[in-house]
This record gives C-alpha cells, structure tokens and sequence, in this order.
C-alpha cells in the first residue's frame, strides 16, 4: 500500500491503522518523546483521541510542530505501532491547512524547496558550485553522461553551507582514493524531500520525488550514495512507489564496506577522543549503529566514548521533522533547544570531538556549542571529515 | 465588494540575471520569473478584506513564464477567478503593461464593476513608472501608494489607508472608492497555500486566458535603453579575510585607527 | 523656464526634505554642463518661507493651493502638469521617496511623456541627457535617454551630498503661481508618529544593524552585546522590522529613519536600495554576510565574507578585550 493514498479518515480500515488501534495505552511513546511535556497531545493522547474520533482537537493545536520525527515513539513501542512513518505524516499534514499562520521561518523553508530545490533559498544553478573547491575531479551527469557505477546524492545543506561543503569535499576526497566510480548530479539535483512529507507537505514532497525520479531515468547507475539520512530515508521508504531500485545507501555505512581499503590511508593520527551522535534516521529508523563507529576507531589517535544516550537512545538534534525551521518557534515558546540538550550530553563525556553522520547536525551542534559556552572545548565533525583529515594527500 | 489584484512577474534575482547579445536587455532564456513580491502582498491583503468584507476577488495577470503557478495559487488561497491576458510581446514596458490592464479592464465583459484595485506599490522592474498610478489615471481613478494597512467602509464607498512615510511616521488616509491602491505589505506575511491544495486546484480549476487589447494610442515616447550592464560598482569595500578571530582583530585594529573604540 | 532643468522640491509637514538639496545639487550639475538655467518649483499651501531656502537654483516657482499642503500624488502631479504645459523644461528632476512616490509616474501620463525611475545618476553626452537607473533590486544597471521632453526623471536620493545644494544666499526670485485643482478623492486624515521612549536612533554614534541574514531572532541577543560592547544601539532593515523582531523605531531605510553615525555596522543586510538609502552616508560602513556578492559590500568600507552568527562572538570578544584595555591605559 502507498501510505500516501490514506487519509486519515480511512486510516483504521488498513492494516496500519488497525495496529494503532491495538494501542496499549502504556505511555512510552510520550515519555520517550523529547517535546513530550509540551505538548497538549503527546503521542499517547494522540492515539487515544483518535479512538475517541476526536483527532481534529489534536491537529488544530500546535502540538504536531513539536514533533521532530525523530522515531523515538516509534522504536520504544511495545506493539510496534509505526507512529512516525503513518499517523504522524497525516496528522501533520491536517495540522499544515489548520493552522493560522505558519512560523515564517518554516513557510520560507518550505517555499524555497519548491522554487529553488533547496530550503535556503540559494539558487539551484549554483548547487554544484562547491565543486570547484573540491580538490579532485568530480564528474556531473548532465556534462557527462556515462554510466557510473555510485550515483552521489550530494544534497543541499552540503551543497550550500560552507561547513556542509566541508562535508563535501571530504566525501569527494574518499570517493577519490578510494577509486570509487561516482558521479553526482550537479545543478539537476533538488531536495529529495524527506523533510518536505514529515513537515506535513505531501504536496511538495511528491513534487520533489517526481522531479527527482526523472532525473534519475536519465542515466545509469547501480547504486545511490547519499551524505543525508534524511534523503536516504526517502529513497528507502517513500521512492520505491515511483519505481526507484537502485541500490541506496548513506555514505557512513557505505565508506564502512571499504574499511579493509581505507585503512591504509588513515595514515595520519589524530590524537582526539571522540564521542558519536546517532542520527535518528541513521539510527533507530535503520540502525546504522555500528559502522560510523567501526569508520571512527579505524582513525589513528581516535579514542572512541560514548554518551550516556546512545545508540537507540540517543537524544534527536531537534532538526527532524521541520525542527531545523521552528528554532525561533520553540525559542518564542520557551521550549528547550533539543541540540543544546544533547551537546551538555557531548561534553560531559570530556571527548573534545563530536562526530556526527547528518549534515543537519553540523550546524546544529556547532550553534548549541556556542549557546552553551562550550565552544573552546568541543568541536563538531562529520564522521566523513575526520577520515579525510586522517587520510595523508 | 469586488476586489481585483493585478499581479506581474518579475525576473527572479535569486537566479543569476544575465544580459543578453545587443547589450541592452536581460537575456531572457536565462530568466526565472516570480511574482513581484509586493504583488503577493497585493493579493494577501485582498484575501484579508475579503474574509472580513464577503468580497469577490478577481486576479489579472499578464502571460509570462510560471504565470500559471502564481495564479493557480492565488486560486488555491482563496481568489474566486483568475485571468491571464496573452498574446503580447515579451519584455513589456510597465506603462505599456499598465495600458493592457486598463484596457482590458475597461472593455472585457465581466470584469467590471470593480471596487477597489489593488497592485504592488512597486517592482523592481519598473523603470518607465510605477503600476498603480498608470492604471488609476487611465481609468480616471483616485491612487494611493506605500499602503501598510487597509480596511473598506464598504456603505460610505471609502477605503481606510494607512500609507507609510520616512522616519517610521504613518499616514492615516481616507480614499474615495472605486480605487487603486499601490501596497507596500499586507498586514499580516503573504499565507502558505500547501502544495497538494495548488496542485488540485491545477485539476478542478481554470484560468480564463483573455487576448491583449489593441492599445488605441501607444505612441507615447518610450524610455532608451543605452546600454544594459551587471552592477560592477566603482566602490568596493577592502574586504578582511580569515578566521573568525582573525578577521575580529584585524576589524578591531581598523576601529581602533578610527578613534571608534 | 523653457529649455531649463527643473527640480521638485520635496517639503514635508513643515520642512524641506535633505533630498531636495541632494536633488538640486545634481540639477545644478547637469544644468551646468548644459549651458541651461536651474529652476526649483515647490509646492505647498502658505510655505512661501521655504522656497527662500532653495538659492541653489536659479529661479524658484512656487505653487500655492491648500490642497497641497500635504504631499498626495495626484494634486501634486496635477498641478506640476498645469505648471510645465506652457513653460516645457528639458527636464524635470523628482526625489524617489515615500513622499514623493508616484508623481514622477502621474505627471508623465498627464505630459505624455516617458517617466524613469530608479535613477542614482545623470549624465551629459553630446548634449544628451542620459540616466544612469539601478534596477532588479540593484543586480542590474542601465543606461537609458528618456524619450520626448520634458524628461520626468526619478532620482535616488543620495545623488549628490546635500550640503553641495544648499545655497549660502536665499532665492533671489520667487514666482507664486495659482493652479485649479479637482476636489481630491484621497484625503489625509492624520499623521500617526511613532512611539516615543525608544532609542533615539539618529542619536546614536555606533549602530549595529541587523537584517534577514541573522536568520532567528534569537542571535539578537548576539547582536545587542556587540552593540553594548560597542556603546551603541540595535537597528534593523525592514524585513527584521515586519517580522516583529524589532519594533518600528528601530527601522532604518526608506520607510524608516536616515541615520549617520560613525560606525555603522550592517550585519546580515544584502544592501537593498531602500535600506541602503537610510545609511550610506555614515562615517565608516562595516557589513558582514555570507553573500560575497551582497550589493552591501559596494558601499561599505570593510567587508566581511562570514555567517552573522558565527562572527558575532568572536567580534564582540575581541572588542571587548581591546576596550577595556584602553580604558584601563
């Protein structure tokens, strides 16, 4: 079933919603929920008032803004409910045409991604401007048409941010040595969308997806790389529908199956102790939780700790789900940043490296540290540049 | 209460502008057109009064290239009908653009009576004038610019406006209805309209395409474009480069040699 | 006046505008290199006083009716049309401001001649007048010659520095002219003046402005410590303003104040002409944005590739630093 065609009206005749109906009423999913105590309808309630036919209360509230989609609800339920991927989408989506006015930071964000591909607003014939700082070649499709075997997904925040291109290039650079056949799209990628459906626009979501899908019927390739979690999402859970079967990973895991190759290369020592973020949607949504950790303790000089939340437990960025848009919401609303959350985690570790797999986190993290006085103690990297630092030119 | 809102798209700076071979226009093939931003507040303050005053709203648009997303989405947020006047030549001048709405205003049947018109104050492609005031000389109506706030004493036939100044002064004005009012900003940011909601509105809605009028007397001395050029400004800041802390030193210093510390 | 070059003086509740001199400094330029007299014309009800401030010119035409007193559109351009019918100037030179905002643009439909606008600059070639307009939010320039005359031209201000239009002797000449004008369907009713009790902006010797490129309204907090560090005050562009960010007192730029402070440093203003108007002509222009290609950097004279927010900490430490160790020398 293409979860898109459910409404949720219809939503308790398919088999998904049946299970949300076998509800437990046990109350992890609001516990585990990092805005739980904010919300009028945490995700218990949620499911309760949906038995009750009473879920237009819920959407016409502001609860669903807090809803990061970070998968927690998700992974802690003992029935299994797939709260993030079914109920919430839907309920966002009614939440998005009752609202009376949506915070300007997101409805920007959003308009952007339609117009220009990118939620920043940066205009998408200079998406593959980055390039030329790379360092190594860097073949585009549309100046290049021959079949590659990786077809990289670059994405925006690593096309457009400076410390995302950062990203970038190290990414180019591994791909380089280690001989990988890639090339990316260039100036003809847009946003894969993943945030656009759990930022309750389906409309711009499925815009996106058809244009992307397009673009990729134009070339060949075996397999999708891509840097974000949240575009690799996308292609894992939503593309399909479209006819999307190319072999899809993220670059973490992917760089993880070259091990055996990078090694060798990391011949320069870092001499840092590094503590791991786990990426939501790298994590509980595709339990990725080993390989970014093999790729970091291949590093000469890497001392790997961890956070008291890890792994399954790890605490969200808070940028999921539209949260990268509603930080002056949240701020206006008093609710805790859930980055600086996390980096007051980060740091009592005493690790002076916070490694991170999404390029969401980056600024995120990079910004809390600042908030929270910690910026002379800790940096942020990606997980994709301490392997380029440690590899020798 | 029928309100009409004139919208025009305008080159999108986002994008690069390019000038095109001859030097003296931009190359069109490059462009990407947007609605010009103050027409989108045009069109919000539009759907304001007519939430507050049961009004009819009609949009006029001229052809241009994405045109049809700008008016399926004014649709989608609540216009009531959508026309798009097609046939002319691309790269019209504003006051030839003022003309073919006034003309068409004038003479197609159906769109008149109108109470109020409403436009953007301003584009960034106006150079031969300004939208607003054409239309209202031509149709012999009262104009108003710069408008920030907006409400309609629909029984006196008057329009309540609040026009802004420099120095963040405002002005309360009372204008004469039917009228054509140049809005700075609606009161409140142009509303989001999701995607799925424009995209139905393609399916179950239409735009009605009306031809251009023939303007009876276009032979008013036009504005010569000499030549047309990126801004590459003589002046140039000395720009500081580096690392944040760096650069903070280096500016300090500067500040410091200023007598500004 | 035949064959002069005219310029509309912009008076306002009472006074003249700054870019009524700014104006007439470019008139009398252009005049010059023509060979051709410079010609003021006002208007106004009982503001006869003022028109002696406009010696810059030549000749002064003064235009007297109560329906002028205040500065609406279509009075003004009806009677400056009944006054340039029979006297056809070459040119005539109107302030692009929010005072004098769609009369260029009136007065050419009435004249059926050209109007341009955006003009930040004019220019004699072969005895040509050519303008020199700034358009697509100032991304592009053109040239153009405005067909027919008189040429309606629409100027910036900050054309020229005021104080070069600011006559040291009164106008000699001063000739009142009575126009008709219809009964005006667009009726001032009052003037709304912003809140006292706030900042005196124009006051103010250090501002630290900020615009769309803060992102949040959050890093104000960033942004109000450097201005403390700094001794100075927050301002803002108007997309900062029309989001709530600030209030309206802080506005600086076309619809907001003209500021000229020593130190004025933009931070995260792309340098659009409106907000630019407000203030170009402060001492030292420092701007920070992530655009490199920001039209910011054109007038300011140090310049900053960076994000707002990462510089700001490192901005304000180091200033403070040097700040307390001059003050303990």
């Amino acid at each position: 079933m293409g979860t898109c065609e459910v409404t949720l009206e219809s939503l308790p005749r398919y088999p998904e919603g049946k299970e949300i109906l076998t509800c437990i009423q046990c109350g992890a999913c609001s516990g585990t929920c990092p805005y739980g105590e904010v919300m009028d309808y945490p995700p218990r309630r949620m499911i309760a008032m949906m038995r009750a036919g009473m879920l237009e209360k819920v959407f016409t509230s502001d609860s669903l803004l807090a809803c990061v989609a970070c998968y927690a609800c998700m992974a802690k339920c003992p029935r299994g409910i797939r709260l993030t991927e079914i109920l919430l989408p839907l309920m966002k989506e009614q939440t998005l045409t009752h609202l009376p006015e949506l915070p300007g930071e997101l409805q920007k964000a959003l308009q952007n991604t339609l117009r220009y591909g990118n939620p920043m607003g940066e205009p998408s014939r200079k998406r593959a401007a980055w390039v030329k700082t790379a360092g190594v070649p860097i073949r585009i499709l549309a100046e290049d048409p021959r079949p590659a075997d990786a077809l990289w997904f670059v994405e925006c925040y690593t096309s457009f941010y400076p410390r995302g291109q950062d990203n970038s290039r190290a990414t180019a650079r591994l791909f380089h040595r280690l001989g990988i056949d890639f090339a990316i799209l260039g100036n003809e990628e847009k946003c894969a969308g993943e945030c656009g459906r759990l930022t309750w626009e389906p409309g711009l979501f499925e815009t996106l997806m058809d244009y992307n899908m397009a673009v990729f019927q134009k070339y060949r390739f075996n397999r999708l790389v891509t840097s974000c979690p949240h575009a690799h999402n996308a292609f894992k859970n939503r593309y399909p529908a479209l006819g999307f079967n190319w072999g899809l990973e993220h670059t973490t895991p992917f760089l993880a199956k070259y091990l055996d190759r990078l090694k060798p290369l990391l011949a320069r020592k870092l001499d840092c102790t590094v503590t791991y973020h786990d990426s939501c949607c790298l994590g509980r949504q595709n339990e990725f939780y080993e390989a970014p950790r093999q790729l970091l303790q291949a590093i000469p000089g890497v001392k790997l700790v961890e956070m008291v939340h890890n792994r399954m437990n790890a605490i969200c960025c808070g940028g999921g789900g539209g949260g990268m848009w509603l930080d002056t919401y949240f701020k206006a609303k008093g609710y805790e940043r859930l980055s600086e959350r996390r980096v007051r985690e980060a740091v009592a570790t005493g690790a002076d490296v916070l490694a991170v797999s999404c390029p969401y986190e980056v600024s995120r993290f990079e910004d809390a540290l600042k908030v929270a006085g910690y910026d002379k103690q800790m940096v942020v990297r990606d997980v994709t540049e301490l392997l380029a630092e440690a590899m020798e030119d | 209460m029928h309100i009409l809102v004139l919208l025009k798209m305008v080159p999108d700076v986002v994008e690069e502008l390019e000038i095109a071979p001859g030097g003296k226009a931009l190359d069109l093939e490059y462009l990407r057109m947007i609605l010009s931003e103050s027409d989108d507040h045009a069109l919000e303050e539009a759907l304001v009064l007519k939430e507050r005053h049961d009004a009819r709203i009609t949009v006029l648009a001229l052809d241009a290239p994405e045109v049809d997303d700008a008016l399926f989405t004014a649709l989608a947020k609540g216009a009531d009908r959508a026309i798009k006047i097609v046939g002319m030549d691309a790269g019209l001048s504003t006051r030839q653009a003022a003309r073919v709405f006034s003309q068409t205003i004038a003479h197609e049947p159906g769109i008149l009576p109108v109470d109020l018109i409403l436009t953007g104050v301003q584009a960034i492609d106006d150079l031969d004038g300004l939208i607003a005031p054409l239309v209202a000389d031509d149709m012999g109506l009262p104009y108003l610019g710069i408008i920030t706030r907006l409400d309609l004493d629909a029984p006196k036939h008057l329009a309540l406006a609040v026009k802004e100044y420099p120095g963040a002064v405002r002005g309360e004005f009372e204008v004469n209805l039917p009228a054509v009012l140049g809005m700075q900003a609606a009161e409140k940011p142009p509303r989001y309209v999701p995607v799925a909601k424009v995209r139905a509105t393609m399916k179950s809605r239409t735009v009605d395409c009306l031809p251009v009028p023939t303007l009876a007397d276009g032979g008013w001395p036009a504005v010569q474009v000499v030549e047309m050029r990126r801004n590459e400004p003589a002046g140039h800041a000395e720009m500081l480069e580096g690392a944040p802390t760096q650069v903070s030193e280096r500016l300090c210093g500067i500040l410091a040699e200023h007598g500004l510390l | 006046m035949t064959g002069s070059i005219c310029v509309l003086a912009e008076q306002w509740r009472g006074h003249m505008s700054e870019v009524t001199y700014e104006t007439l400094a470019l008139g009398r330029e252009v005049a010059d290199q023509l060979g051709i007299p410079l010609t003021a014309i006002l208007t106004g009800s009982n503001a006869r006083e003022l028109a002696r401030t406009l010696g810059a010119a030549d000749s002064v035409l003064y235009v007297d009716h109560p329906l002028l007193a205040e500065p609406v559109p279509q009075p003004c351009a009806q009677a400056l049309a009944q006054v340039m019918a029979d006297r056809r100037p070459r040119a005539l030179l109107v302030p692009l401001t929010n005072v004098s905002l769609g009369v260029s643009t009136l007065l050419s439909i009435r004249l059926g001649v050209a109007a341009v606008n955006f003009c930040k600059d004019l220019t004699v070639v072969d005895g040509q007048l050519r303008a020199l307009c700034v358009m697509y939010g100032g991304k592009i320039e053109v040239t153009v010659e405005a067909g027919g005359e008189p040429a309606i031209l629409g100027i910036w201000p900050g054309a020229r520095p005021a104080d070069k239009g600011r006559a040291s002797r009164p106008a000699s000449t001063i000739e009142q002219i009575t126009v008709a004008l219809e009964e005006p369907r667009v009726r001032l009713k009052k003037y709304i003046d912003p809140e006292a009790g706030d900042v005196d902006l124009s006051r103010q010797d250090v501002l630290v402005a900020v615009g769309r490129g803060i992102q949040s309204r959050d890093n104000l907090g960033l942004v109000e410590e450097l201005a403390k560090t700094l001794g100075g005050a927050v301002a803002g562009s108007r997309p900062v303003i029309d989001q709530g960010w600030l209030p309206l007192s802080r506005q600086v730029g076309k619809s907001g104040l003209t500021v000229r402070p020593k130190l004025y440093i933009a931070l995260g203003i792309s340098g659009a002409p409106e907000h630019v108007e407000g203030m170009k002509d402060s001492g030292l222009i420092v701007a920070v944005n992530s655009d490199p290609r920001a039209p910011i950097f054109n007038i300011a004279h140090y310049g900053i590739v960076a994000d707002v927010v990462e510089t700001l900490p490192s901005l304000t430490a180091a200033i403070g630093a040097k700040r307390s160790v001059s003050h303990h020398a």
